[in-house]
């Protein structure tokens, strides 16, 4: 793979020191005092997939820094004519394009545009694989209220099968020295998830999974994906919905974390969604400053 | 191939290893007027040649068949045609190809099987049209087997789908008893697989993909050995098997009164699902690389006698249905020019397999699967379809220089053990490497 420098496919093919190295430069990244570091340059935000935080997030990050920013969605775009996402991208890149940020149904698009594109390639969620930005974002909001990676322990709840969230987390845990916990019913959490990264495991259970832990990390249920898997709505509530009387199990200072959108009443309560261990909010504002971060080493400009 | 009349070729100081006749030693193979006139010990051959081949140091055997070839006609000619698909036949070594009925139009009619043999087609080794079971091959309406036979089919199949529905498969299998008419099966239950673009396991989870779990193809190999086993005369050949369980079951059938026979293919026994990087869609294929257990068991299976084939399923795609998100692009690779080299690669050089046993594999054991009678032997009055190769010499395979018109094979820049050095169809060269 000959990605660009400065391409971010995936978490998994960065160490743990670049991981530092770029939630590090996020903290001196504020949206409130603009740098123009990436003065001049342009940003094309192709988006195949819905998206709200994600893609205003790297506007706003993109803007903050200086660039010039161009949205193109699938529909309203040549894409709806039936332009290869390559072809796509090499029109991009022939517009002045200095970086493309790419959000695509379809596992491993970002890649296939970085093989042949010779231009920094930002993965803005990649069907079922990675979704680093967010893992990113997530890691920037721990580690602003907990100290050490190292040590803590994460729970991710819900379906991972069809995340990509949850993969990149992994990723990101397992090389920061966390451990992790992943919990919900074998369809969404099979067994085969376990050897994803070091340092992770299953339980079927809530209470083993949220006993002591540092951080419950929530997920959607992925509905359009589930492509015919048949999860019964009633029991999966019952059994992994995070409710106050379950985050009482959670250490006492746990924060809660979901990367949105939200489902209230499926994979968690009113209570917990807005209770002061929540942290839903202070992730989407993080998304900015990580997202500035991205941007700038995409660009070489993160020193 | 309309041979010309009164030509003759001596192939002289080979090696000559032919299992149907179980022979394997120095022999010189005299051909004319398109079949095997002589097979005779060094220098004992008397008979004048218009032509001499010197084979010292090669292996000659019978001309290579191969049970499953995509030759993309008619209708899909920027994939492959007859001239360039049995171009890159003949330089892997294949004498015979027998194409599969998945084109556009499906082959599901004596018409086209009559015109799929035309010599306008312009083909360079012989083909044998597979036929497709069911009308357009939908599954539902099993075709007019009998006039499909006549018409030159050497079996049946609706390949790139299975025959799902128990009362067809039974159907077909009943027909096929009757004629004596292979019914092909490729065995993978569609329900099961939906958007699925490679096997299920540790790296399609990483990768963020679903997958095919093995369960998908080895139980239609199970429901149709059970069905075939309640059927006397019923043959029951499985294309591409790839699985453990499905060999047992392939195992279970050979012992039945019905006739069982199996294919697999060299990348199946080359690469598994580990191999699938950076979503490059050269390595997404149907049925997908499986298991690093699943492949050994397919080498065991090749060793022990239960695989009676080493087929390609060489599918050619053009490039602008391969080169685009791995769960978008076609399945499906070419396979023709590489599998000799493979094969010995990885079942000779590394496991120890004799090459009889590969030449078998690539001659008499895929005649037999279809009854392809004077074909995979090198017994006198046999057609005169012959593969000499230099079993030692290691190449690279390039494949900007195939002769497939598409390019879609994982094995680009690949160093191979084993390479064709001629090729000879009903006595007329049709290959001859530069070398």
């Amino acid at each position: 793979m000959n990605a660009a420098h400065g391409s971010l496919l995936g978490i998994e093919p960065l160490d743990a020191p670049e991981i530092l190295k770029i939630l590090n430069f996020a903290r001196r990244m504020n949206p409130d005092k603009p740098r123009a570091l990436l003065k001049g340059k342009r940003v094309a935000l192709l988006f195949y997939e819905a998206s709200t935080r994600t893609r205003s997030s790297f506007e706003i990050a993109a803007k903050s820094l200086g660039a010039y920013t161009v949205v193109v969605h699938a529909s309203g775009s040549s894409i709806e004519k039936g332009e290869s996402l390559l072809d796509t991208g090499y029109t991009l890149r022939a517009v002045g394009a200095d970086a493309i940020v790419i959000r695509h149904p379809n596992a491993g698009a970002p890649h296939l545009m970085a093989s042949r594109i010779d231009i920094p390639v930002i993965n803005a969620g990649d069907g079922m694989h990675e979704h680093p930005s967010q893992a990113l974002l997530d890691a920037f909001t721990i580690l602003r209220n907990k100290k050490k990676p190292k040590g803590l322990q994460i729970a991710i709840i819900g379906d991972i099968f069809h995340s990509r969230v949850a993969r990149s987390a992994c990723h990101l845990w397992s090389k920061l020295g966390a451990k992790i916990t992943l919990c919900g019913p074998p369809e969404l959490v099979p067994d085969v998830a376990a050897t994803l990264a070091p340092n992770l495991k299953i339980t079927r259970h809530m209470e083993e999974a949220l006993r002591g832990t540092d951080v419950i990390m929530l997920l959607r249920m992925q509905k359009e994906r589930l492509a015919g898997l048949k999860i019964d709505i009633t029991d999966y509530v019952s059994r992994y919905q995070m409710t106050t009387a379950r985050l009482k199990l959670a250490k006492r200072d746990a924060l809660v974390m979901h990367p949105g959108p939200i489902i209230r009443g499926m994979e968690l309560t009113d209570d917990i969604a807005d209770g002061a261990q929540s942290r839903i909010i202070e992730e989407v504002h993080n998304g900015v400053p990580t997202r500035m971060a991205i941007l700038a080493r995409a660009m070489g400009k993160m020193r | 191939m309309t041979p010309k009349t009164s030509t003759s070729l001596l192939i002289k100081g080979g090696h000559l290893i032919d299992p149907s006749s179980r022979i394997e030693a120095p022999m010189d193979v005299l051909l004319r007027d398109g079949r095997v006139a002589e097979v005779a010990p060094p220098n004992k051959i008397k008979s004048s040649a218009d032509e001499k081949f010197d084979a010292r140091g090669l292996i000659v055997a019978p001309g290579f068949i191969d049970l499953h070839v995509h030759l993309r006609e008619p209708g899909q000619t920027h994939k492959e045609t007859i001239p360039s698909g049995t171009a890159a036949a003949a330089a892997g070594g294949f004498t015979s190809v027998c194409t599969m009925p998945n084109t556009a139009p499906v082959v599901d009619s004596a018409d086209w099987v009559t015109w799929l043999r035309q010599p306008e087609r312009g083909a360079l080794v012989n083909v044998f049209p597979i036929a497709a079971a069911t009308k357009e091959s939908k599954g539902s309406q099993v075709t007019d087997f009998l006039a499909l036979q006549r018409a030159g089919a050497v079996a049946v199949t609706d390949d790139g789908k299975p025959i799902l529905e128990d009362d067809v498969m039974r159907k077909a299998l009943y027909l096929g008893a009757e004629l004596n008419f292979p019914v092909v099966q490729h065995a993978e239950d569609t329900r099961m697989t939906e958007n699925c673009p490679m096997h299920a396991g540790a790296n399609s989870f990483r990768l963020g993909m679903r997958g095919q779990t093995a369960l998908a193809e080895s139980s239609v190999v199970e429901r149709d050995v059970h069905l075939a086993g309640q059927i006397a005369g019923a043959r029951l050949h499985i294309a591409h098997l790839s699985t453990a369980d499905s060999l047992k079951a392939v195992r279970r059938g050979k012992k039945t009164k019905a006739r069982v026979t199996c294919e697999v293919t060299p990348h199946h026994f080359t690469l598994t699902d580990d191999d699938v990087r950076d979503y490059d869609s050269n390595f997404k294929m149907n049925p997908p690389l499986r298991s690093t257990s699943d492949m050994e068991a397919l080498l065991a299976a090749i060793a022990d006698g239960t695989v009676d084939a080493i087929a390609t399923d060489h599918a050619p795609h053009a490039r602008f249905e391969k080169h685009m998100e791995f769960e978008r692009a076609a399945f499906g690779i070419t396979g023709l020019e590489t599998a000799l080299g493979l094969s010995i690669a990885k079942l000779h050089v590394q496991h120890r397999i004799p090459l009889s046993r590969i030449v078998e594999l690539f001659t008499a054991g895929p005649a037999r699967v279809f009854d392809l009678r004077g074909r995979g032997t090198l017994e006198a009055g046999s057609y005169a379809d012959v593969t000499v190769f230099d079993p030692k010499k290691r190449w690279t395979f390039d494949t900007s220089q195939s002769r497939s018109l598409s390019r879609n094979t994982p094995f680009d820049g690949w160093q191979l053990t084993g390479k064709v050095v001629l090729t000879v169809v009903s006595g007329q060269i049709v290959y001859r490497a530069n070398c």
